[in-house]
C-alpha cells in the first residue's frame, strides 16, 4: 500500500476558494529538495506560517473594512457639518482633515495609527476612541468569557452524550431541542427568558447593568439571563457539531478494532474517538467564540447592556466611522485570533505532525 | 479434540439504508477445534468476514444475527446478554484485521492500544502487561522491542504494524483469533514473516484460529481445514490437503483454477520485435518534500506491447507512472511521448500530448464521481479531446461500454450501481475514451478478486490487439506481470534494479531482489513457508528495511550476497547481459544468483 503523502489542510481551506488558497497552502510537491527539519522546528516553523498567515489576513481584513466605509455615501466632513452644511464649510473641512488627500495615503495614515495604538477620534463624542472602547469592552468580555466557559464545556459534554446514544432517545430529544433552539431567533429566546424569570417569576434582572459595587448574587441576577440567552444559541451548534464529529469517526476500523476488545461505549468515545475529533471539534468552538464577541449585537440590546456591539451601533446611527473602523477592526482580529488558536491547538493534537517519521 | 467454537445454522441478514433486510449468510455450521487453524475462503460478497465476527457474536451495523448458535468454550454466546457477550471479545477472543494501518487508532500509541484489551477486562496491571508485550514483539521479531510500543502508528511501517496487530490480539491470551485477511494488503516479502509469526504464535500458544481469506496459496499454509464459501452459504469444508489438491465441487474447481501459476513456471512469449517507443522516460528523478521517491529512472514502452513495472510497495511505481502522466513534478530528467519531448507538467502539455497518455488507478471507486452518470464520466473526454457533442458523444459512450464488454444500456447508470471488476471496466473506457497511444494502469487488477481480475487481464489482452494500444502496467502481483507483460522493469527503493524482456528477467540469472521478490511468491504446496523462511535469502532480507536515499545499492542492507565495502557505499554498475537483459549489481554476471 503507498503511504499517503501527508498534507496538512487547515480548516479555513475547506470554505477558501482554490484561487485564495495559496495563502493557506502549508505543503506543496516542489522541485527543490528541502533541507529536512528536526521535529520541534517542523511543528515551530507550521505555527510560524500560520501566524504570518493570520498577519497577513488581518491586513487584508483592514483594507476590506477601511475600504468598505470609503464606499459609504458621504464622507466624515459631511457627516460632522450634517444638514447645515454648505460647500465652503465642507471644503475648509475636509482640508483640515485631509480628507482631500487619495484614499491609499488616508489608508495607510489609518493604518499607521492604529499599529501605534492609536484609533483616531470620535466624530460624536471628539473622545478618543480608544477609550471609548477600552470603558465598554470589559462588558462584552465579561458576557462572552461567562458564555465560553458555560457552554465549551456543557456543549462537548452533551455532543458526546449523544454521540454515545447515537439513535437512542436522548439523542433524539437533543437533536429535536438543539434544532428549536437553532431556528428559534435569539432576541426571542432572550425575550422569552425575560417574560418567565424577570416578569413574571421576578428572580433575575432584565437589564444587565452591572455596578462595581454589587455583590457576588447581586451580578448573578444581573448577568444570568444575557449569559444563558447567549449560550443557548451557541451551546446547539457546537454540540451537534461534536455529535457529528465524534460519529463520524465511529465509522472507521479502529473503531470497530476498539469495539472488538470489549471496550464499553464510554471508553470508546472518550479514549478512541474524541482525541481524532478534536479538530474539527476545535474549529467550531473557535468559530462559535468569536461569535459570541462580535455577534451579540442583539443580546446586548435586548438586555441593555452597554457593550462593544452597542457602541458600533450608535457609531452607525451617527455615522462615526473613525469608531466604526475600530470597532470592525476588533472584531475582525478576535476572530482572526480565535481560528488561529484553534488551527495552532489541532496542529498540536495531531501526533503525525508531533512525531514525524 | 475439543472444540472451542461450535457454529450452528448461523444466519445473518443485512438491509441497505431504507431496505428490508436481505440474508448475508444462509444456514452455515462450523468448528475449530483447540490449536487448530480453520481457513474460509471465498470472493468478496461470499459472507467470509461476516461469519468471522459471528464468531464473536458480533455484527457490524446494518446487520443482524437472526438465527443460529455460536458455542464458545462450551457455553452458546448468543444466549448471553448483549453486554456479557461483549465482555468475552478482547478476553476469550481476539480479532486480527485486514489493515493494521488504518485499524490502529493514529492519535494513540502504539503500546497502550496494545496491552489495552487485557488490561481493561483486568488481566493485570499495567508494568506486567507491558512488559509480556514487549515478549511477545520479541517473540515477532519485531525490531526495538524495548521502545516500539511508545511510537505512534504512523511511525512504523506497514508489515511491523501488522504484527504489533497480532501482538494486540495475543495479549490478552485468546482462547480464539480471528483473523480477517491479515496479509491481503502487504508486500510478498513481509507476508512471508507475518505468516510466520501467526503460525508460531498459533502453534506455541494452542490457540484456535479461524483465518479469512480469498489467497489459496496462504491457505495451503496456515489451515489445517478449509470452508469454501459462495454467497454466504457452504460449498464444500475439507482437510486442506483434500480440498486444493481433490475438489469436490464445480465451484471450488473455478476457484482452484483462477489461481495463476508461479511467475517462473509461465510460458513467456518470445520478444517482439523492436517498436518505436511510445513513452520513453530519461533518468527521472522526483520525490515529495524532502523525500526522493524516484532517483536516475529510465524506462521505454514500445508500441502496442506491454511493460510491467514491478516492486514492493512504496518502491515508487506509482509515483513513475504519475510523473510519466504529469501529475507529480519532475526534479530531473525527461520524457517523450511519441517520440516528441514534453514538458514535466501536466499543465504545459499540448493536448494532443494528453491525449496520447491516459491513466487507471487501482481503486475503481474513488476514481468514479458517484453523482455523475456513466454517459458523463465517458462523455466528459470525447468533447474534450474530440470534440464530440449530442448524439455522436452519445454513440461513441455506447461503442466504448462494449468495447470493455459491457452492455450500451449502462449508460444511463451510476458508478454506485456498478459491482468492482464493472467499475474497473469503466475506468478502462475513460482512458481509451481519448484514444491513447499509451495507458498506464496503476494496480488496477489489485482490489479485484482472483477471478474478476483474470477478466480484466483478458481484456487489456484483447484491447491490445485490436487497437494496438500499449500498457505501462504497475503491479506487486508478480504472476499477473509475468504472464501478461513484454518486458519488465524491477524497481527498488525508487531505482530500476533489473530489466528486459519478461523472458530474460523471469529466468536466471537474477538481480538477488528480483530473486527474493520470486521465491516470496507464495506456492500452494503446504510446506512451502517453513522452507522459504528459513533461506539465507529470506532472513538477510527481513533483517532490513527499505533505505530510500541509499548512497550505494539500495538493496544492500538487505542483501545476503552483499559485498562488504562496495555494495554499501558505491552505486551498482549496469551489467547488459545476453537477451537484452540489465541487471544493476555488483556481483559480476557469473556470480548473480540462477535459481
Amino acid at each position: 500500500m503507498p503511504e499517503p503523502q501527508e498534507i496538512h489542510t487547515p480548516a479555513i481551506t475547506k470554505i477558501t476558494p482554490f484561487w485564495l488558497q495559496w495563502l493557506f497552502v502549508e505543503y506543496r510537491p516542489s522541485n527543490e529538495a528541502v533541507p529536512s527539519l528536526g521535529r520541534r522546528n517542523r511543528v515551530l516553523r507550521i505555527i510560524a506560517t500560520r501566524l504570518a498567515q493570520g498577519l497577513l489576513t488581518l491586513l487584508l481584513a483592514s483594507a476590506i473594512i477601511f475600504a468598505a466605509t470609503e464606499i459609504l455615501p458621504g464622507d466624515v466632513a459631511e457627516a460632522i457639518l450634517g444638514q447645515s452644511r454648505t460647500e465652503e464649510a465642507l471644503a475648509t473641512l475636509r482640508e483640515e482633515m485631509g480628507l482631500n488627500r487619495s484614499a491609499i495615503v488616508r489608508y495607510f495614515d489609518w493604518l499607521g495609527g492604529m499599529v501605534q495604538g492609536d484609533l483616531g477620534t470620535s466624530l460624536a463624542t471628539k473622545r478618543p476612541v480608544a477609550d471609548m472602547i477600552v470603558s465598554r469592552m470589559w462588558n462584552t468580555l465579561r458576557l462572552a468569557l461567562l458564555a465560553a466557559a458555560i457552554s465549551v464545556p456543557l456543549s462537548l459534554a452533551l455532543g458526546l452524550w449523544s454521540a454515545m446514544r447515537a439513535g437512542g432517545r436522548v439523542d433524539k430529544t437533543l437533536a429535536m431541542t438543539t434544532l428549536a433552539i437553532i431556528a428559534v431567533p435569539e432576541f426571542f429566546v432572550g425575550l422569552i427568558l425575560m417574560k418567565i424569570f424577570a416578569v413574571e417569576l421576578r428572580w433575575l434582572s432584565a437589564t444587565a447593568n452591572t455596578r462595581p459595587y454589587y455583590d457576588f448574587w447581586e451580578n448573578f441576577r444581573a448577568l444570568a439571563l444575557p449569559v444563558a440567552t447567549l449560550s443557548f444559541a451557541v451551546v446547539a451548534h457546537m454540540m451537534r457539531m461534536t455529535r457529528s464529529s465524534v460519529i463520524n469517526i465511529f465509522t472507521s476500523p479502529y473503531m470497530e478494532m476498539a469495539a472488538l476488545k470489549g471496550l464499553p461505549k464510554r471508553r470508546l468515545v472518550l479514549r478512541h474517538a474524541l482525541p481524532n475529533a478534536l479538530s474539527p471539534i476545535l474549529t467550531v468552538i473557535a468559530l462559535n467564540l468569536s461569535y459570541m464577541v462580535s455577534g451579540v449585537i442583539i443580546v446586548e440590546t435586548v438586555f441593555g447592556v452597554p457593550g462593544l456591539t452597542r457602541l458600533l451601533v450608535d457609531g452607525v446611527s451617527l455615522r462615526d466611522i473613525p469608531l466604526i473602523q475600530a470597532c470592525a477592526m476588533i472584531f475582525g482580529s478576535v476572530y482572526i485570533l480565535l481560528n488561529l488558536l484553534a488551527d495552532i491547538l489541532s496542529i498540536m493534537a495531531n501526533p503525525r505532525l508531533r512525531y514525524p517519521k | 479434540m475439543t472444540d472451542i467454537l461450535t457454529i450452528k445454522h448461523l444466519r445473518v441478514e443485512g438491509h441497505p439504508p431504507g431496505g428490508a433486510y436481505v440474508p448475508i449468510v444462509k444456514d452455515v455450521s462450523l468448528n475449530v477445534g483447540k490449536g487448530e487453524v480453520l481457513a474460509l475462503i471465498g470472493e468478496s460478497g461470499s459472507g467470509k468476514s461476516t461469519i468471522s465476527l459471528a464468531a464473536m457474536g458480533f455484527a457490524r451495523p446494518g446487520c443482524r444475527i437472526a438465527q443460529g448458535e455460536v458455542w464458545l468454550n462450551g457455553r452458546d454466546i448468543m444466549a448471553l446478554s448483549p453486554r456479557d457477550r461483549h465482555a468475552l471479545r478482547g478476553d476469550e477472543v481476539s480479532y486480527v484485521a485486514q489493515s493494521a494501518a488504518a485499524s490502529f487508532n493514529p492519535a494513540l500509541r502504539i503500546g497502550r492500544q496494545v496491552i489495552e484489551a487485557p488490561l481493561w477486562h483486568g488481566a493485570g496491571d499495567a508494568s506486567t502487561l507491558t512488559a509480556d508485550a514487549v515478549n511477545l514483539y520479541r517473540k515477532l521479531d519485531l525490531p526495538n522491542p524495548e521502545t516500539v510500543g511508545q511510537k505512534f502508528p504512523h511511525q512504523v511501517s506497514g508489515g511491523q504494524l501488522q504484527r504489533l496487530m497480532a501482538a494486540m490480539a495475543m495479549s490478552c491470551g485468546p482462547d480464539l483469533m480471528i483473523l480477517d485477511e491479515p496479509t491481503t494488503a502487504l508486500d510478498v516479502t513481509t507476508q512471508i514473516e507475518v505468516l510466520k509469526a501467526f503460525k508460531d504464535i498459533i502453534r506455541d500458544q494452542g490457540t484456535a484460529a479461524i483465518y479469512v481469506t480469498h489467497d489459496l496459496a496462504v491457505v495451503a499454509q496456515v489451515a489445517d481445514r478449509i470452508l469454501v464459501l459462495k454467497n454466504g452459504e457452504m460449498v464444500e469444508a475439507g482437510p486442506t490437503d483434500q480440498i486444493l489438491h481433490d475438489p469436490q465441487r464445480d465451484y471450488t474447481k473455478t476457484l482452484m483454477a483462477a489461481v495463476r501459476p508461479a511467475p517462473h513456471l509461465v510460458n513467456h512469449r518470445d520478444t517482439v520485435a523492436a517498436r518505436p517507443p511510445v513513452v520513453s522516460a530519461r533518468t527521472l528523478t522526483a520525490g515529495y518534500g524532502t523525500v526522493t521517491v524516484l532517483s536516475d529512472v529510465s524506462i521505454d514502452v514500445p508500441a502496442a506491447s506491454v511493460v510491467g513495472v514491478i516492486g514492493e510497495s512504496g518502491c515508487g511505481k506509482s509515483t513513475l507512472a504519475r510523473v510519466v502522466a504529469g501529475l507529480t513534478p519532475l526534479r530531473k530528467g525527461e520524457i517523450m511521448l511519441d517520440g516528441k519531448a514534453v514538458a514535466p507538467n501536466l499543465a504545459d502539455r499540448p493536448r494532443e500530448a494528453l491525449k496520447d497518455c491516459q491513466i487507471v488507478f487501482q481503486m475503481a471507486d474513488t476514481a468514479l464521481n458517484p453523482r455523475h452518470r456513466i454517459s458523463d464520466i465517458l462523455g466528459r473526454p470525447l468533447e474534450f479531446y474530440q470534440g464530440r457533442k449530442g448524439s455522436a458523444r452519445a454513440d461513441r459512450v455506447g461503442d466504448l461500454l462494449e468495447l470493455v464488454d459491457l452492455p450500451r444500456s449502462f449508460a444511463s447508470r451510476y458508478p454506485g450501481e456498478l459491482s468492482g471488476g464493472q467499475k474497473q471496466r469503466i475506468n478502462l473506457a475513460r482512458a481509451l475514451a481519448a484514444d491513447p497511444k499509451v495507458i498506464l494502469c496503476d494496480e488496477v487488477t489489485s482490489a479485484l478478486d482472483t477471478v474478476v481480475a483474470a477478466g480484466v487481464i483478458d481484456l487489456l489482452k484483447a484491447l491490445k490487439d485490436r487497437l494496438g494500444v500499449a500498457y505501462m502496467f504497475i503491479s506487486h502481483d508478480l504472476s499477473t506481470v509475468a504472464s501478461f507483460a513484454d518486458e519488465v522493469v524491477v524497481l527498488y527503493a525508487g531505482r530500476v534494479v533489473e530489466k528486459g524482456p519478461s523472458k530474460a528477467v523471469f529466468s536466471p540469472p537474477f538481480h538477488p531482489y528480483t530473486k527474493l521478490l520470486l521465491s516470496s511468491v507464495p506456492e500452494m504446496q503446504q510446506g512451502w513457508l517453513e522452507g522459504v523462511a528459513n533461506t539465507i535469502e529470506a532472513k538477510a532480507a527481513s533483517a532490513g528495511s527499505v533505505v530510500i536515499g541509499a548512497k550505494g545499492c539500495p538493496f544492500s542492507n538487505r542483501c545476503a550476497l552483499a559485498i562488504a565495502g562496495t555494495c554499501e557505499t558505491v552505486v551498482p554498475p549496469v551489467r547488459e547481459l545476453s537477451g537484452g537483459l540489465q541487471i544493476a549489481c555488483h556481483l559480476a554476471a557469473d556470480h548473480l544468483p540462477l535459481s
